[in-house]
Parts: structure tokens; C-alpha cells; sequence
């Protein structure tokens, strides 16, 4: 059937983009070695594609779901997709991000830094596409691929430079976590789709999410789905306790991988929690948010205690991950709380806001892992000690950085503090569930979200601090760091852009996350805002009304703007702007080095005092009459030695009973399959 | 129209009136001590100095750390203009609520720790660790001090605070008594006052806030040292809205001025007068102790807000 461009549907646009990133993925098997050829043609191509993925999504968002079935997958089983408002805002964020991630890689591109550069582009794009199906996927199976394939190939970029052990053993791990997750992914939808009961007639059409969507589940089989859905996407996202990957794998990929992954892959498992527990279940129990809360707060204060003790700045980002996906499960947790009490304004509220930090996350956190990128290249030094002083020799890297690390901090007017403001205006509705324990207790859970967004902070200026500010700490530093290259600069002010667009129009975002809120919950709080919004102004951000909160971070940003002009004019039109230079004060010791500021692990020195339990610490300390002192501090996390190790013995240890069997000779196996066949015989014989 | 105007003589007052309250709380603080107390516009001449004066800058210093001044004395006229001092219908009062005043002393304290380090000399770093160390536990207390508030009057704008809290019958609220200790131990600790920091020192071992901004000087200076009476006079304002409401003229008409200026600088004074008590009754504590007062203001706010859903929902 001929088709004329003008009907093609958005989601045939989409395939038709996910196939074009494929292309120029392959492409660059053509020239694998030629940098100049992947650098400066393949991935520009692949940053247009992404924003063109960004504005098909935005033109889809609020439109009817649209359906797309493949001629490819399984016999009776054909690749469903689909495309409704929850794919779109994600494939939105997708987009975005691909578009200013891969317009920085074409200009971080190095010769000899590990896999060829065809060939990473080939895992990279891969990489994007099948992001993308995960998105629009509409069965089981096609959902199962398209995960597994985003697992590969993120695998193979973590692994780029695979000739350091480190690295390896990174990689190992995130595929062994990706990979007990992915199972547990796919029991999940296992449980889904059998609800029928097990005798039923069973064919491969129920593996669709619509046959999934349809049917009822008793309370044991949903909470049984639910449960694995959410170690399975835990695992992916970092939640706790499988959160160990994250921070040996972040830091181990090439920059823009690690933007890409902290940045929009961890939010395809925050994705893959709600489609199953909002779309394809549809009741959820009140203990499920609880249960998922819980969690959220756990990872999101295990995150920020640890990432202030960091001292490679990429696992110090990583951390800081684990915490945002923690707060991302805080939102999914009250959203399900509230939607479980049929309070359905409140869940859209609680899951506008979790929506809203995977937007201003993906934008601020890969802002922050590109820059850690240029300052990686400019000084081939990761280690916090070593840094510092690098606002000089690299002023837009830094300005953009500092952007990045208050939107990441929370602090107004940029975008983090929306979504930490819209977090805690639902907590403050929490003592109106209608349960006489949990309505006590979530709302004391915000405080655990408050110390959180506090310790942010504390990150955020050890991060910038030791990085960009002071003086350089090794000689070296200094003298090689030069500035980001354009089109690096060009990516980093893309994402910096998106943090403050996102800061300044809450109100035009809310509206357009409301589709989502309105397909899943069929609630919305764009419109519930008592037409606040809509009549009275749409800078002002009112939730649920004017008078009950308000926030309008425009009026905000003018008003410290104004001031700051009127202070400096009135100061110099009144009195004078001279100004010397001199050197900074010594308290009379004049030997002082770069050496002697604080060190990252200074900076942190009190928070290790303030949260000891958590850490598990080892400390070596010089005595007063060492010849060479040598302090060490090692900071492990406890999980490892609780969980981890004991189950690695464990498994250990089952192999070596198995191997026991493994005698090597023949005669051993025919003596095996003789036993067998006897007790068969047996069995069969009654 | 009044509602601007009365805005903007807020703004005014508060600008005019901070070095005051600073030099009232230094007048008190001499008196109790025995000692021979300044002027009361010892800081106004003071900061008039600074302005005269060049700036002196080390060599390491980035734009950032001549910018931040700025940006820190801008974050605190903010924050005094929308507490609601002479009037509840300020225009820009639905700008920021009560999360977001939070928010703006947050963003004041990132940037005086970031200037603090940016010279790269060890008192800055050790100023700006020890001042993050601070604000980590007692950003969060406030914010819970907010939430209790927040939970009694259903609203977040400071302005339907306010209103609520004034309104409602002569019943001490148990949650806000705890609330109020909880404001009290962290104003202390935000404001670089006694138990935690001490306003005068310059000993190394003990400064926090001066180690920060032992670098600036000239105009820069003068900013940084207005910007805290600014903050001093916020956290005042805040405390006097939040546990003595009455006496704030709700709406805007410049008739209820006559009521509302006299009772607020009534408030301040005495309130100026108890914190110069305090701060003579009590002695300095080491700089690992400043968590647990901390921890217990952050403990005693989360307290408050349990005490407030236990025993004043009436469910």
C-alpha cells in the first residue's frame, strides 16, 4: 500500500529514526580507524537524528497511542510497538540527551583510547536504537530484545578500553547484575501473562502488553509480578542493594557512555517500573509504594553519604546517581501510596514531580559526566587529589559545570530544585492518606529527603570546589589543561541550556508531563491547579493552588538579577572600582604550597566522622616518628562484605560441589547415564 | 499598587534596618559583658569604610570569587523581602514560598564556599568544609521547622502561614514548641553565632564563617558583611512571623503600617537583646560538636512534626 509522507503516524517516523541510527552505527564499520569520518560526520548525524527523535516524541505526547507491528520476532509472536504518552516523554528525554551527548563525543574523540572509533560508534548507536525499542516495545519479546541488546552494547562501550583489569572486572560486574536482573525482567513478565491460570490455553499472543494490560491479577500473582518487575528494573537503575555495578561502571566507560547511562539509561528501568506497576497492573496494594519508598530513601541517603567520601570524581558522580534514582523511587513509591487510596490528584502530583527529576537528572547529570570528560582529556587525571584550579585554564567547562552542580544540588532557580520543591509539596499531603500508621510515618520520611537534598549540596561544592577552584595540586595539571574544543563546548551548553530552560517553565513542562499523569492515572494536576495556571499567569507554578504553594522561579531569577545590577552600578557610580592584586594572606608562614589546601579526602573528613557506621572504614595512620608517613584511608561500602562476598562463596562453593561430579573419564560419564536409565526405568516401571 | 509599594519599602527596611540589628545585638552583647558597647551604627560605618577602601586581591583569585559577593548579597535581599514583615500580601511573595526561602539560603551558602576556596589557601577550605558541615544538618532542620508550620496552616506561602498562625486561638501547639527550639539552635548555627561559631574571632582553630571570607576586602568585603546582617535580620523576621505572628498587618494598606513597624521593631529589639543573651550564657564548643547540636536541632524539628501528626490531626 503506497503511503504519502503526510500519513505516516509518529511512531512510523520513529522506526524510521531508530533504523537510521542503526545505519550510521553500521557506517562506521566502513572506516573503522577514520576519526575524522566518524568523528565529524557519523556522530553530528547521530546527534540530528536525536533531535529529531526529541521533536517526533513532543509532537507525540498527549496524542492517541499509536501501534506498529513488525515483521520480525518470533512465529506467532511479531515485534509489537507502541507509542503513547509515557514512551513519548521518555523518548523526549532520549533524544535530548543523545542530541547534546553525541555532539560532545564528536568532539571528545581520541586516537588510542581503546575500541576503534567505527566500532564505538557502532556500539554507541546500537546502544541509542535500542533504547529506543525499549521505549516503544509492546510485547514481551520484543522488550526482552531490545533490553538485552541495550545491555550488550552498553557492556562493550563500559569495556572500551579493555586491556586494564579494572575495567574488565567493571564490566564483568555490570553485565553479571544486568543479566540477574534481565531474569528476573522476564519471570515478571512470565507471571503477567499467566494470570489466566495455569490450565488456560495458552499462545504466544498473550505475551503482548495489551493481552498483559487486559487481564486481572489476584493480589499474590500481582505483588508476585510487581516484586520482580522492581528487582529487575533495580537492578538496572542501581536501586539498593544491587547498586554495585554503578559506581565501578560509570566511572569505568568513556565520558559520553557514562553521560549516556547515568543519564538516560538508568531511566529506562525507572521506565520499566512504571509501565508495569501503573499501565500493565493496575491496582496497586498501598504496601507496594511503601515497600518502594522505603527502598528509594534508602538508596537515595546510601547514595549521597557516599558519594561525599569520593575521590575519583566520576564515582563521585556515580554515586550521586544512585541517590537521584533513589529520589526518582520516592516519587514512584508515594505515587503508588496515593493511587492505592484512590487519591489520584495527589499520585499525578507525586509522579509529575518523579518525572520531572527524570528530566532535569538526565539533563544535569550528563552535563556533569561530559564535563568530568574534558577535564579528563585536558588533564589525564581523575583522582579529586590531584585537581583544582581549573576555572582558569578552562572557563567554560567550568561555568557550565557550575550550572550543573547547582541544578544538581537542588538550589533555585535552576531545574533540580523543581522537582525536590514539587517532591516535597506531595510529601506535605502524605498525613491525609487515609491509614493510621503510614500517615505518620511518610511524612517523616521527607526529612530523610531533606537531609538528602542537603548532602547534595555538600557533594556538589566538594565536586566544583576541588575541581575548578583553588590552586592546581600537581604542577602538571596546570600547564596541559586547555579548554573544551567547540563542539564539545556545543554539547555541554546544550544540556546546561536544558537545566535552565527546564528551571525557569515549570508550568509549560507540567503541562506537558500531565498527558503521561492523565494516561496513567487519569488524573492531572495541570488542570486540577484550579485553572491557577491557566488564567492567572503561567509563570507561576501553584500544583494544587495558588494558596496553598507557589513558586515562580522567573520572577525569582529577575529579582536576584536586578538586584545584583542595581548593587553593582550603585557601587561603582557611588564609590570606585579600584582594585590590586597582591598575594593572599599567609599568616606569616611564607612556605606554603598548592599542596596544603584542603584535599578531597579533607573535604570530607567530617562527614566521615558524622556518618561512621555506614562506611566501612580501614585506616592506616603514620605515628609522630614514622621516617615515611603514609596515611591511607580505604572506604568500602558494607554491602560487599554483608551480601555480595557471602553469595559469591556460596556460588563458589555449589560449583565446586558440582565439579566433583566432573571426573573427566568416560567411563565415569557411562556409569552416569547407566545410573540414570535405571532410575527412569524405575520410576516409569510404577 | 500599595501592595509594590509596600514591597518595595519592605526591601528598603530590610536593607536599612540589618546593620542595625547587627549593631543592637553587638551594643547588648557589650553591655551584658561588661564592657564599653559601640555605637548602635557601628556597622553602617563600617561597611561605608569597606566601600571606601580598595579591593586587595590575591592572584589566584577566579571571577567567580569577585562575582559572588554579588550573588550572595542579591540571594539575601531576596530572602528579607519575602519574609512578610510589614504586610501578608506581598507581590512577590507567591515567587518563593517557604521550600524555596530554604532553597535561597542554600544557594548563598554554595556560593560563600565556593569563593571561600577559591583562593586555594588552607583557612578558606577550612572555612568553607567546616560552614557546609554546618549548613548539611541545619538546612534540613529548617526545613522541617517549615514543614511543621506547613502542616498546621495546610500551605507552604509564607504569607498563609503567617496569617494562620495569628489566627488561630491563644493554644500553645506542642509541635511548634519544638519547632521553635529547633529554629532557635539553627538561626544560631546559620547566623555564625556563639554555641557554634563566634562572629568575632580570628583564631584558626575555631573560625568558621571569617576563615571563608578572610580573603575579601574593599567593596567585597562590605557586600558579604551587609549580606549577613541581611541574613541575620531574615532569620529575626522569620522567627518573629513563624512563633510571634501578631502584629503583622494582613493586606496592603499603609494605614495598618502604624501598627505593624512599631511592633516589628518592639520584636526585633527583644529578640535582638536574647540572642545577645544567649550568646553571653554560653560557651563555644568544639567544631565536632557543632553535628550533634545539629542533629539535635534536626532531631527536635523532625520531633515536632511527629508530635503535630500525633496530636493535633484529631484523627
Amino acid at each position: 500500500m503506497p503511503l504519502s509522507i503526510h500519513e505516516l503516524l509518529s511512531i512510523d517516523w520513529l522506526i524510521a529514526l531508530v533504523v537510521a541510527w542503526l545505519v550510521i552505527g553500521l557506517a562506521g564499520l566502513l572506516a573503522p580507524r577514520n576519526l575524522s569520518f566518524v568523528g565529524k560526520t557519523l556522530y553530528p548525524l547521530g546527534a540530528l537524528v536525536g533531535l529529531a527523535v526529541a521533536l517526533v516524541a513532543f509532537h507525540a505526547l498527549g496524542e492517541t497511542a499509536e501501534i506498529a507491528v513488525l515483521p520480525m520476532g518470533l512465529p506467532d509472536l511479531p515485534f509489537h510497538l507502541r507509542l503513547d504518552s509515557l514512551s513519548a516523554i521518555f523518548l523526549l528525554l532520549l533524544g535530548a540527551a543523545a542530541a547534546g551527548i553525541s555532539i560532545y563525543a564528536s568532539g571528545y574523540l581520541r586516537k588510542g583510547e581503546g575500541t576503534a572509533p567505527g566500532l564505538q560508534s557502532l556500539q554507541y548507536h546500537i546502544f541509542l536504537a535500542s533504547m529506543a525499542l525499549v521505549l516503544l516495545a509492546d510485547d514481551a519479546y520484543a522488550f526482552m530484545v531490545a533490553w538485552e541488546s541495550m545491555a550488550l552494547s552498553s557492556f562493550f562501550l563500559v569495556t572500551s578500553d579493555h586491556r586494564k583489569p579494572d575495567i574488565r572486572r567493571a564490566g564483568y560486574l555490570y553485565l553479571l547484575i544486568a543479566h540477574i536482573g534481565a531474569i528476573s525482567i522476564l519471570l515478571s513478565f512470565g507471571v503477567l501473562q499467566s494470570s489466566a491460570g495455569l490450565g488456560a490455553t495458552q499462545g504466544a499472543a498473550d505475551y503482548t502488553f495489551s493481552h498483559m494490560r487486559a487481564t486481572g491479577h489476584d493480589a499474590f500473582w500481582a505483588s508476585a509480578a510487581f516484586g520482580l518487575a522492581l528487582l529487575g528494573f533495580g537492578a538496572k537503575a542501581g536501586l539498593l542493594p544491587l547498586h554495585v555495578w554503578l559506581p565501578e561502571a560509570h566511572p569505568a566507560a568513556p565520558s559520553p557512555v557514562s553521560a549516556m547511562m547515568s543519564g538516560v539509561m538508568l531511566k529506562t528501568a525507572i521506565y520499566g517500573v512504571l509501565r508495569v506497576s501503573f499501565d500493565l497492573l493496575h491496582h496497586p496494594l498501598w504496601w507496594w509504594g511503601v515497600a518502594v519508598l522505603a527502598l528509594g530513601l534508602a538508596s537515595a541517603l546510601f547514595g549521597a553519604v557516599f558519594s561525599a567520601v569520593q575521590s575519583d570524581m566520576k564515582r563521585l558522580l556515580a554515586y550521586s546517581s544512585i541517590e537521584n534514582i533513589g529520589l526518582l523511587f520516592v516519587g514512584i513509591g508515594l505515587a503508588l501510596t496515593f493511587q492505592s487510596f484512590g487519591m489520584l490528584t495527589l499520585a499525578a502530583l507525586a509522579l509529575t514531580a518523579m518525572l520531572y527529576h527524570c528530566l532535569n537528572h538526565a539533563a544535569f547529570k550528563s552535563l556533569l559526566f561530559l564535563c568530568t570528560g574534558s577535564v579528563l582529556h585536558a588533564t589525564r587525571e581523575r583522582s579529586l587529589g590531584k585537581l583544582g584550579g581549573l576555572i582558569h585554564p578552562m572557563p567554560w567547562v567550568a561555568w557550565l559545570a557550575l550550572l550543573g552542580v547547582i541544578a544538581s544540588a537542588g538550589l533555585p532557580p535552576l531545574n533540580g530544585f523543581v522537582s525536590e520543591w514539587l517532591l516535597l509539596q506531595a510529601f506535605l499531603f502524605t498525613p491525609n492518606l487515609p491509614h493510621s500508621y503510614i500517615n505518620m510515618l511518610i511524612p517523616v520520611a521527607a526529612a530523610a529527603v531533606a537531609l538528602t537534598a542537603a548532602l547534595a549540596g555538600y557533594v556538589m561544592v566538594k565536586f566544583f570546589a576541588i575541581v575548578f577552584l583553588g590552586q592546581a595540586r600537581e604542577e602538571s595539571i596546570s600547564q596541559h589543561a586547555h579548554d573544551a574544543g567547540w563542539l564539545e563546548r556545543a554539547g555541554l551548553v546544550w544540556l546546561a541550556a536544558l537545566c535552565v530552560l527546564l528551571g525557569l517553565f515549570p508550568v509549560f513542562v507540567i503541562e506537558k508531563l500531565d498527558f503521561v499523569t492523565r494516561t496513567l492515572l487519569g488524573a492531572g494536576v495541570y488542570e486540577t491547579a484550579g485553572d491557577a495556571a491557566h488564567t492567572q499567569n503561567w509563570l507561576l507554578l501553584a500544583p494544587i493552588s495558588a494558596d496553598r504553594a507557589s513558586y515562580e522561579p522567573l520572577v525569582f531569577l529577575l529579582m536576584i538579577t536586578a538586584v545584583v545590577a542595581a548593587t553593582f552600578f550603585i557601587v561603582r557610580r557611588f564609590w570606585h572600582g579600584r582594585l590590586r592584586r597582591s598575594a593572599a594572606w599567609d599568616c606569616g608562614f611564607p612556605l606554603q604550597t598548592a599542596r596544603m589546601q584542603d584535599t578531597a579526602e579533607g573535604f570530607s573528613q567530617p562527614l566521615r566522622q558524622v556518618f561512621e557506621p555506614f562506611y566501612r572504614l580501614t585506616r592506616d595512620l603514620p605515628t609522630s616518628f614514622d621516617k615515611a608517613p603514609l596515611y591511607r584511608v580505604v572506604v568500602e561500602d558494607h554491602f560487599w562484605y554483608w551480601l555480595y562476598l557471602p553469595v559469591a562463596r556460596a556460588s563458589e562453593f555449589g560449583a565446586r560441589m558440582v565439579a566433583f561430579l566432573q571426573q573427566g573419564r568416560i567411563s565415569i560419564y557411562l556409569l552416569y547415564s547407566f545410573l540414570t536409565l535405571v532410575v527412569l526405568l524405575f520410576l516409569v516401571r510404577g | 499598587m500599595n501592595s509594590i509599594l509596600l514591597q518595595f519599602l519592605e526591601l528598603v527596611l530590610a536593607l536599612a534596618l540589618a546593620p542595625v540589628l547587627t549593631g543592637w545585638v553587638n551594643q547588648c552583647r557589650a553591655w551584658l559583658q561588661n564592657r564599653s558597647a559601640p555605637p548602635l551604627l557601628q556597622p553602617y560605618y563600617q561597611i561605608v569604610k569597606l566601600f571606601e577602601k580598595d579591593v586587595v586581591l590575591a592572584h589566584h583569585a577566579s571571577s567567580l570569587f569577585r562575582s559572588a559577593p554579588y550573588f550572595i548579597f542579591a540571594a539575601m535581599a531576596l530572602a528579607a523581602t519575602i519574609v512578610p514583615t510589614l504586610s501578608t500580601d506581598l507581590p512577590f511573595g507567591p515567587a518563593a514560598d517557604a521550600i524555596a526561602l530554604v532553597g535561597i539560603f542554600a544557594l548563598a551558602r554554595v556560593f560563600i564556599a565556593l569563593a571561600g576556596m577559591d583562593i586555594g589557601t588552607a583557612f578558606g577550605t577550612l572555612g568553607a568544609r567546616r560552614e557546609m558541615l554546618v549548613g548539611f544538618l541545619a538546612e534540613p532542620a529548617l526545613l522541617m521547622v517549615f514543614f511543621t508550620a506547613s502542616l498546621i496552616s495546610h500551605s507552604t506561602s509564607l504569607a498563609t502561614i503567617v496569617e494562620t498562625l495569628a489566627h488561630r486561638e491563644l493554644v500553645i501547639y506542642p509541635s511548634m514548641a519544638f519547632a521553635g527550639v529547633a529554629f532557635t539552635m539553627v538561626s544560631l548555627a546559620e547566623n555564625a553565632r556563639v554555641p557554634v561559631d563566634n562572629p568575632t574571632t580570628h583564631l584558626e582553630l575555631t573560625m568558621i564563617h571569617e576563615a571563608m571570607i578572610l580573603e575579601y576586602s574593599g567593596r567585597h568585603l562590605a557586600l558579604i558583611e551587609w549580606a549577613a546582617a541581611l541574613k541575620m535580620y531574615a532569620y529575626s523576621c522569620l522567627g518573629l512571623a513563624l512563633f510571634f505572628p501578631w502584629g503583622i498587618p494582613e493586606g496592603a494598606k499603609f494605614a495598618s503600617l502604624a501598627i505593624g513597624l512599631p511592633s516589628l521593631l518592639i520584636k526585633l529589639a527583644i529578640g535582638g537583646f536574647l540572642l545577645a543573651l544567649i550568646e553571653t550564657l554560653s560557651a563555644k564548643m568544639r567544631i565536632f560538636r557543632a553535628p550533634e547540636f545539629l542533629g539535635t536541632a534536626f532531631m527536635l524539628a523532625v520531633l515536632g512534626m511527629l508530635v503535630h501528626l500525633l496530636l493535633e490531626t484529631g484523627k
